[in-house]
């Protein structure tokens, strides 16, 4: 097991760095306080190659690997988490399903469209009533036969992306069906709604503790007709395509985290020599060394996480008969909890600067705790790994 | 038609400057970046290339470690790249070094329509020498602090030139050099697909051997021995404390009538 980063690698965490330091960071504290889609910044990733990074160019893709995909959440994250999930749920939600499990067609039609960033994708899994309990799905999808057009109805919330995205993964039933034990079970199917389908709309825009400028909404299906080839994957297989693409988008949340961590570290080691206090700089404090210490061993322990889990993915892409469901779930649970656990502790390094606006690192905080509950809560990472222990 | 760059890695003078006792840039011990001013022509060029489709080719003259800034150039769009090392060629100042490179892009060839694209100066020497020097040797007409270049459809370029006091405008045939201001252009990311494709991109060596037929490299114009110039003595100059802005004359008068200057 390795964890030096190739030559590519090398490269492109250097102009990750280089684009988010200095095309990103500048805007972060706007886009949280007004609550806006940095629309200008998504043009700009997508002009570099960033919205389709370890697809291959056949499909319109940048030819890259996970890791690097990660290493650009990872980037993106340590100066604004919102940018950073934009590109996570783009990627590991909606472009890697349809890679994954689109027909030969579907792929040539959606992702050139995606990898190039012309469209923005999104997915659409939680309702109201099913967020955890997944099989709590009510949004129905039925085959008109006299039309041969699905029908979906029902509503989708708390979906990232939603306002600016041109096409959604929409898990919807079917119908019933009878499990190994001879109950009845809704049968789960996945679906590829665009934007402009009759009957799609986007409802309300969530406003949030954390990632404000990410466009979280509601979407409505009101008879929505969507045609027949616009299933995903086999009939029924809906529930397992989107446990498996959680797994995927659970790395880019880890990668998302990590960032956090990592930045909320670097404002805080750059704070500490400036501050003074009792006339010499915080930093000269023991509490401040063993605090910093102790962060850093944690970031790092976490970043080791969220690597494998990318390179087992890797494995999978090229092929390996793995599955990387526990590497994921490990990654994001301790990447989320260090986030949470360290932006905490760096905000009580600044003091009564941090708690203002004038520093980013409350920010940072508020945007932490989201990666403990979306794309499977903390306790759902621990389900999946202890299912995984017990089996 | 084919732009040709040529470009310095240069040390990060954001980070701390090391010195040898002979007066030279102890290069190994400083993280290097691509001279800003260079990134700015390679810019240019790019630009030009996506008007054109022209073939980008950079050049650098260094030690074998500088493939990796070549690289990052071939992934920011760059076509091909020529790495000019060799043992014969160190300790060269900016007559030898132009000596050399012009030797280097004699051996790429100038066609025609093509243009030579250099850096102002570079932020280690801040000479501005190399790139004239170019091109009195290849023989080339040059334009210096070019601030903005226009293609013309008979295939000639209007270049501006920005001066101190002001800026020149200048017509000027291919085959030409150039060297830019950053004024210009804003160097653009390497792209993630070209991250993944840079490194099957063509890079040539050209060594001593690869070089010495040309008339331009004799054992007395190139390395240390072909160096008319001798670093005296290599230091940071200390910082000069922030002025005060004036907002007219009359203070001027009364600050030095404060001193018992008038």
């Amino acid at each position: 097991m390795e964890f030096t980063l190739n030559r590519e690698q090398q490269l492109a965490q250097k102009m990750f760095r280089d684009f988010a330091q200095n095309e990103v960071k500048p805007l972060a504290q706007e886009v949280d306080e007004e609550e806006r889609f940095p629309v200008e910044t998504v043009r700009k990733m997508a002009k570099l190659g960033m919205m389709g990074i370890y697809f291959p160019r056949s499909v319109g893709g940048a030819g890259g690997d996970v890791l690097t995909y990660v290493l650009a959440i990872e980037e993106l994250s340590k100066v604004c988490a919102t940018t950073g999930v934009i590109l996570s749920a783009h990627t590991s939600l909606c472009a890697a399903p349809i890679y994954e499990n689109g027909t030969t067609e579907q792929k040539a039609k959606y992702l050139p469209k995606l990898c190039s960033g012309e469209w923005l994708g999104a997915f659409g899994l939680t309702e109201p009533g099913a967020g955890t309990d997944a099989q709590g799905q009510q949004t129905t999808a039925v085959l008109d036969e006299a039309t041969g057009e699905w029908v979906l109805n029902g509503s989708k919330i708390f979906i990232t992306n939603a306002g600016y995205a041109n096409l959604f993964i929409i898990i919807a039933v079917t119908g019933t069906v009878l499990d190994k034990r001879g109950r009845k079970q809704k049968e789960i199917s996945a679906f590829i709604v665009e934007r402009t389908d009759p009957g799609f709309s986007v409802g309300k825009h969530e406003k949030k503790m954390g990632i404000r400028g990410s466009s979280t909404c509601e979407l409505i299906f009101q008879d929505c007709r969507i045609p027949k080839d616009r299933l995903l994957g086999a009939k029924g297989k809906g529930f397992a395509l989107a446990m498996k693409t959680l797994d995927g988008g659970r790395i880019g949340i880890a990668a998302q985290a990590l960032g956090i961590s990592q930045g909320a570290l670097d404002e805080t080691v750059a704070y500490v020599k400036e501050r003074k206090q009792f006339g010499r700089s915080i930093a000269q404090f023991q509490n401040t060394q063993f605090e910093l210490a102790e962060m850093k061993a944690r970031v790092d322990a976490a970043r080791f996480l969220v690597y494998n889990a990318a390179l087992k993915k890797q494995s999978a892409a090229d092929g390996a008969k793995v599955r990387y469901s526990v590497e994921a779930a490990e990654a994001k649970l301790i990447a989320s909890r260090t986030a949470s656990d360290v932006t905490r502790r760096c905000l009580q390094l600044f003091g009564g600067y941090g708690y203002t606006r004038d520093y980013p690192i409350e920010r940072m905080m508020r945007d932490a705790k989201i990666t403990e509950i979306y794309e499977g809560t903390s306790e759902v990472q621990m389900m999946v790994i202890s299912g995984d222990m017990l089996k | 038609m084919k732009a040709i760059v040529c470009v310095k890695q240069v040390p990060d003078t954001s980070g701390k400057v090391a010195v040898k006792p002979d007066g030279t840039l102890d290069r190994a011990s400083m993280a290097t970046i691509t001279n800003p001013d260079d990134l700015t022509a390679v810019e240019a060029a790019l630009q030009l290339k996506d008007k054109t489709g022209c073939e980008v080719v950079v050049v650098s003259m260094g030690p074998f470690t500088a493939e990796g800034m070549l690289r990052e150039l071939l992934a920011m769009g760059a076509d091909r790249a020529v790495l000019v090392s060799g043992r014969e060629f160190g300790g060269s100042d900016t007559f030898a070094t132009s000596q050399i490179l012009a030797a280097a892009v004699n051996k790429i060839g100038v066609d025609e329509d093509d243009v030579v694209f250099c850096g102002r100066q570079a932020i280690d020497g801040d000479t501005a020498q190399v790139g004239p020097q170019i091109a009195e040797k290849l023989h080339l007409p040059q334009v210096t602090y070019a601030a903005s270049i226009e293609q013309r459809e008979d295939g000639s370029l209007v270049v501006k030139r920005l001066l101190e006091d002001g800026y020149m405008l200048l017509k000027v045939k291919t085959p030409c050099l150039i060297t830019c201001v950053k004024e210009l252009t804003t160097p653009r990311y390497m792209s993630v697909g070209g991250i993944f494709e840079c490194y099957s991109k063509p890079l040539e060596v050209f060594d001593y051997e690869a070089l010495k037929d040309d008339p331009l490299i004799e054992v007395d114009t190139i390395g240390l021995k072909g160096s008319p110039t001798n670093v005296f003595k290599s230091f940071t100059p200390p910082q000069k404390g922030a002025g005060t802005m004036l907002e007219d004359a009359g203070q001027l008068v009364g600050i030095l009538n404060d001193k018992h200057l008038i």
